[in-house]
């Protein structure tokens, strides 16, 4: 038996509480279990991204396409460079919330209070910056056709570029009206219309002989899709969207049902339906965990200001919220890079 | 506690700059997308996407042992918070990944088509 017998503690009673086994008082290792479970259930996400992703990969959006927005820089293409810097504010914030558990050790509590205010300022920020990017997202920049199939159809000029659906649509003497509660028969209504009818924008690619329709479909380089003779060979590059000739462009284009601007939780204009849906609930869940944690912040700083650790002699508490802080900096690790790297 | 009174500054800014630096090579890589690893594939991912997964580990590593001062903890706390994320995530990406993949083939080989 001797071998077995806990000797951890032998003085005391092993059973009579008071020993810590792992080291780390009851808070501390309820955070970390917390931690441990929203781990998996962000994993639980991103794995389920990756399942329809990798079920949909030769359609799948790409990221340096969609995201290409940065603040007083309207209509230059930065890919990357906004969340690279939302990146950076919340790794930022993380060293803050690491320098006042540090304050909090040498039981400094002006430090504490002073990183702990700036680890809240970070906070805000980003969380700001991602409503900004969503706000971009569900906002849309070049519109695009649904077809009947539900595949999506974009438009590029004849260098390739990207063009917007109001560059080109022609506009009809035709009158259609939003359906709303007000004139229903019962309670009937429909979402906003968009800015232009299908058959406008099917008049307007007429009108434009140089433009041309791009599919979602990933172009691959190889013997098979070279002999293709829909694809527009010389503007479609390998590993990238592809485009088609201009009389297959109108072939597609007869078959449009809807005019898909922007995104929603049914369509978006960027392509696979479900990328938007990934989107919004992942960095909506990551985002909702930032406010929240935001809100602790906000509640452990006053009890720092208030002096509550100080007469407690110890400041755990802001180590606690700070494993917390840095964990939703770890989900953000890997969210930009599955959402906006591979 | 036995680190109860010492300071960690010099650690902690070099953890920062090694986050930093670890970012701003993924953002240079993501934009440039160098030939050279993105049409280069190893078990049929491409080198570029290997980079950035091997990368973001590497920062997650910093974040957890530095940050979250795993580093500081007893070496019993550390495999109870790491193992089980490590062999469940390993095991679900697997198992969707594969299914996935085999889904993607079944609607581009076989006459069922994925057509909504």
């Amino acid at each position: 038996m001797g071998a077995t017998v806990t000797t951890a503690n032998s003085e005391e009673k092993t059973w009579g509480g008071g020993n810590q086994p792992l080291g780390a008082d009851y808070g501390k290792l309820m955070m970390w279990f917390f931690i441990v479970s929203d781990a998996l259930t962000f994993s639980g996400f991103l794995a389920a991204y990756g399942f329809s992703r990798f079920k949909f990969i030769e359609t799948w959006p790409l990221a340096e396409e969609v995201f290409t927005h940065f603040p007083f820089m309207h209509g230059v293409p930065a890919p990357m460079y906004y969340v690279a810097l939302m990146t950076f504010i919340l790794i930022f914030s993380s060293v803050t919330m690491v320098l006042a558990v540090d304050a909090g050790h040498q039981m400094k509590k002006s430090k504490v209070a002073f990183y702990m205010f700036l680890t809240i300022i970070g906070g805000l920020i980003f969380v700001g910056s991602q409503a900004w990017e969503w706000k971009n997202f569900i906002h849309g920049e070049y519109g695009a056709i649904e077809t009947k199939g539900g595949s999506l159809l974009q438009f590029v000029d004849n260098t390739g570029k990207r063009v917007k659906l109001e560059d080109f649509a022609a506009t009809l003497p035709e009158e259609r009206e939003r359906l709303e509660k007000n004139k229903g028969r019962w309670f009937m209504s429909e979402p906003a219309l968009p800015t232009y009818s299908v058959a406008e924008v099917q008049a307007g690619f007429k009108a434009h002989p140089e433009l041309l329709v791009r599919t979602e479909v990933l172009y691959k380089d190889d013997a098979a899709a070279k002999s293709d003779t829909k694809v527009n060979h010389e503007l479609t590059k390998h590993k990238h969207k592809t485009i088609l000739t201009r009389a297959e462009s109108e072939t597609r284009l007869a078959n449009a049902s809807l005019v898909v601007e922007g995104a929603n939780l049914t369509r978006n204009e960027y392509g696979s339906k479900l990328f938007a849906d990934f989107f919004f609930f992942i960095t909506g869940f990551h985002g909702f965990h930032v406010f929240s944690g935001v809100v602790i912040n906000v509640i452990i700083f006053f009890n720092v200001l208030l002096g509550t650790y100080e007469k407690r002699k110890s400041y755990e508490m802001v180590e606690k919220v700070g494993l917390y802080w840095h964990f939703v900096d770890l989900v953000w690790v890997f969210v930009f890079t599955f959402f906006y790297l591979v | 506690m036995s680190h109860a009174h010492e300071s960690n500054l010099g650690r902690i800014w070099k953890v920062f700059g090694i986050l930093s630096v670890i970012t701003i090579v993924e953002v240079i890589f993501g934009i440039l997308k160098p030939d050279v690893l993105h049409m280069n594939n190893f078990l049929s991912m491409n080198l570029l996407n290997w980079l950035f997964i091997i990368l973001t580990l590497v920062k997650a590593y910093f974040i957890v042992w530095a940050f979250m001062h795993m580093e500081g903890e007893k070496s019993s706390l550390r495999w109870i918070v790491v193992s089980p994320i490590i062999f469940l995530v390993s095991y679900l990406l697997f198992i969707l990944l594969v299914e996935a993949d085999y889904i993607f083939e079944i609607f581009k080989n076989s006459t069922i088509k994925w057509n909504f």
